[in-house]
């Protein structure tokens, strides 16, 4: 490759890098929103969790990986047990007061990382495979596995999603959900369990992209809700409720985030709002979403 | 700092909400989350009987923080009512706070620091340093007790201010301390300079504290911007390299600190190849690292601090550029508070700052020595801040026996604060009342097996210009 347009393949592996970290991190709150219908303003609180239960499993196991298998599913159990007890109930009311209830979890999570972790500023090291750079020949010039890794994992999960989506039966009544719940319950399937399943995975999705996060970023308060809201703006630019939205919707969102920083860093948060007022102004629904009028 | 401008969320009513509304609606409620004033979200979501249940600081936070709001109409007759009546109460409690002869008893000292969100750990550094010499001394400060009235700083001017507020009306507080964020020290500092407050500020580091917007009742024992980076300019130029990049987190002090960074280097012969502000805060460094490669300089000046740093230092590493770019900054980006997070990646790094916990000196070896006793952690120049401004009220009212009523007589009194801090020698300067400080060359290596800051020179015993 000419050397001048290495900056530009950094660039390119950035924008991939940060994508498939925002995918992972939006993925969880486009699938709840798309079957149960409302915006989970917890997830953001999730996300934190798991970074911070990562941290504290891989200290005490040794193993990063052992954390990254085992807190999603700890994390996601504590969803299930959270949907049951403290949502299900609210599921005739207004969908504003799911929310709420939600955004009041958000804040609860938060003060019980303050409560175990302090206000101190932690970060996680990658897995000792992981350490480093990976020369990569084409380029000539290095790239921190880590963040290679990062992509893998985006790019797998997406994978396995559509799969799962596209050629699954599950997949098939997690789609009719999205589309009519009343009509799915009356075909015979419990959508109360379905609801419970989805939530739950949902959220252990959040726990993973936080654990996937730790060693990327560093964990700190008040992640929770800059996550949220980077998380927000992925799903709205994508299309609420479609994981193919999440997925183009990261990697508009990712992109654009690169490539402002390098081009205007003082102003990179506005390339992001241009975008997402671009796309909703074009398309409100955005760019994969339906008109659910 | 994301300040609240108000994102001018629809006022439509929950029942017509439409599907779109409502998506829109909460997309908005998110970015009001991630802004700060969360209780304030909860206005378009809450329907009207929720509104007088609302708890006191989103109604006092509501008026400064959003005077542009497309209020409806609830809102317009609430808010002019505080306004009003908060206005005169100034003016009011004033005179009797000052006549009030308030020199026996607890002495009331007013605490303003963070205590949640991203500041969290600088606020509980300061005022566990405060305590470690205010019970070192027997708590009592010219023959009182001193009584400590605290309140929670955030993150957010409005709030951070209504509570400053409230500790001088409605807490009646002698004394004040605290604010590690400049922009709050800015929005608090006419409150506190008409109530004629005698306050020690213990952090927020904004030069024009001390410079235009200076007051005889404000002192300051952190440090200003200016202050902690200029030596290093100078010496950089003279000692490391004549070509730099700079950059720095997009705010006040960041900009401060690069400009006065800045200023000296090229007063010493130096050239800076490029500045890059990233917005603040920011997790993600490397759309940034290519560029400063490609300017090509032998050194880059850093300012960031908390997660920010720990992000900064440790992707300059992954991407290799402190192999061949010398890592040096100001001293907060390699601090205490986030070396450990930082780990081997800050190694090398050079910076400098007012303090150092490896600092040689009686006065600093016994503070690290009770710090680490009492709290089994260690200290960080936030907790030496802590520590010297719980010293400075002290000596003080020792000076005065404890009357806080005579303004001048205690003004006088802190202007003429002298002892050996763990930071060297401690004095004000009696113009501008910021700290003249010591400013030391770190150098992070492995001390004890942990990367840690090595003091290897004295930049010199530094005034601040004041102007």
């Amino acid at each position: 490759m000419p050397p001048e347009l290495v900056p530009l393949a950094l660039q390119l592996l950035n924008a991939l890098a940060f994508s498939m970290l925002l995918f992972q991190l939006a993925a969880g709150l486009s699938l709840i929103f798309g079957l149960l219908r409302f915006v989970n303003l917890a997830h953001g609180a999730f996300y934190m969790l798991g970074g911070y239960l990562g941290l504290a499993l891989a200290q005490a196991s040794g193993s990063f990986w052992l954390a990254l298998a085992g807190v999603p599913v700890g994390v996601g159990l504590a969803g299930l047990g959270l949907e049951v007890v403290l949502l299900r109930p609210l599921y005739r009311r207004p969908h504003l007061e799911q929310v709420l209830l939600t955004f009041g979890l958000a804040f609860v999570l938060g003060d019980v990382v303050r409560l175990l972790w302090g206000g101190e500023v932690r970060s996680v090291a990658p897995p000792p495979e992981l350490a480093g750079a990976a020369f990569l020949p084409g380029l000539g010039v290095g790239y921190p596995r880590y963040r290679l890794f990062v992509i893998a994992s985006g790019l797998v999960l997406a994978g396995l999603f559509w799969l799962l989506q596209a050629r699954t039966r599950l997949g098939a009544i997690v789609r009719a959900g999205v589309q009519d719940p009343e009509m799915v319950a009356a075909l015979g399937i419990d959508v109360g369990r379905l609801f419970t399943a989805v939530f739950a995975f949902g959220v252990g999705l959040a726990a993973y992209s936080g654990v996937i996060a730790a060693p990327y970023q560093s964990l700190q308060l008040g992640m929770d809700f800059e996550a949220l809201l980077l998380a927000l703006i992925v799903v709205v630019i994508g299309g609420l409720g479609t994981l193919r939205g999440a997925f183009f919707g990261a990697l508009l969102v990712g992109t654009a985030d690169t490539f402002g920083k390098a081009a205007f860093p003082d102003y990179s948060l506005l390339v992001i709002s241009a975008l997402m007022a671009a796309v909703l102004i074009s398309r409100p629904a955005g760019l994969f979403g339906r008109s659910l009028g | 700092m994301p300040v609240n401008v108000d994102p001018a969320l629809p006022s439509r009513s929950v029942a017509s909400l439409s599907r779109r509304g409502f998506l829109r609606a909460l997309a908005a409620t998110g970015a009001w989350a991630v802004g700060g004033s969360l209780l304030a979200a909860c206005q378009p979501a809450a329907p009207p009987p929720a509104a007088p249940a609302a708890p006191t600081t989103a109604a006092a936070a509501q008026p400064t923080s959003a005077p542009a709001t497309s209020a409806p109409a609830a809102q317009a007759t609430a808010a002019p009512a505080p306004q009003p009546t908060r206005a005169p109460t100034t003016v009011a409690t004033v005179a009797p706070a000052a006549a009030k002869p308030a020199s026996t008893g607890p002495l009331k000292l007013g605490v303003l620091l963070p205590f949640s969100q991203v500041y969290a750990q600088l606020g509980a550094d300061i005022l566990d340093g405060m305590n470690l010499y205010f019970e070192g001394i027997g708590n009592k400060a010219g023959g009182r007790d001193v009584q400590i009235v605290k309140e929670d700083e955030g993150v957010d001017p409005a709030p951070a201010v209504q509570k400053v507020r409230k500790l001088i009306e409605q807490d009646q507080v002698e004394l004040f301390t605290g604010i590690v964020s400049t922009p709050i020290a800015y929005g608090a500092r006419d409150l506190l300079h008409n109530a004629k407050v005698i306050s020690v500020i213990s952090n927020a580091g904004g030069n024009d504290l001390t410079r235009g917007r200076k007051s005889p009742y404000i002192f300051r024992v952190s440090f200003s911007a200016w202050q902690v980076a200029y030596p290093l300019g100078e010496w950089e130029a003279k000692n490391l390299t004549k070509k730099v990049v700079i950059t720095a987190a997009d705010y006040g002090f960041g900009r401060e600190s690069a400009a006065a960074f800045k200023q000296s280097y090229e007063q010493n012969g130096g050239t800076v190849l490029k500045e890059i502000y990233p917005k603040f805060p920011n997790n993600d460094y490397a759309p940034n690292l290519p560029e400063i490669q490609a300017a090509n300089p032998e050194a880059t000046y850093n300012f960031y601090s908390g997660s920010d740093a720990v992000n900064f230092v440790k992707q300059y590493n992954d991407f290799g550029l402190k192999k061949t770019i010398k890592l040096t900054g100001s001293g907060f980006l390699l601090e205490e508070d986030v070396l450990p997070a930082q780990g081997e990646a800050a190694l090398g790094g050079i910076s400098s700052l007012h303090w150092a916990k490896t600092l040689d000196n009686p006065e600093n070896t016994q503070f690290v020595a009770s710090w680490r006793a009492k709290y089994k952690r260690e200290p960080s120049v936030f907790a030496m801040q802590g520590f010297d401004a719980a010293r400075v009220i002290v000596e003080a009212l020792n000076k005065v026996s404890g009357n806080t009523a005579d303004k001048d007589a205690l003004v006088k009194a802190m202007e003429g604060v002298k002892f050996s801090s763990p930071r060297g020698a401690f004095e004000f300067d009696p113009a501008t009342h910021n700290v003249i400080n010591p400013i030391y060359l770190r150098e992070v290596r492995l001390v004890d097996g942990k990367p840690g800051n090595v003091v290897t020179a004295t930049l010199g015993t530094i005034k601040d210009p004041g102007a």
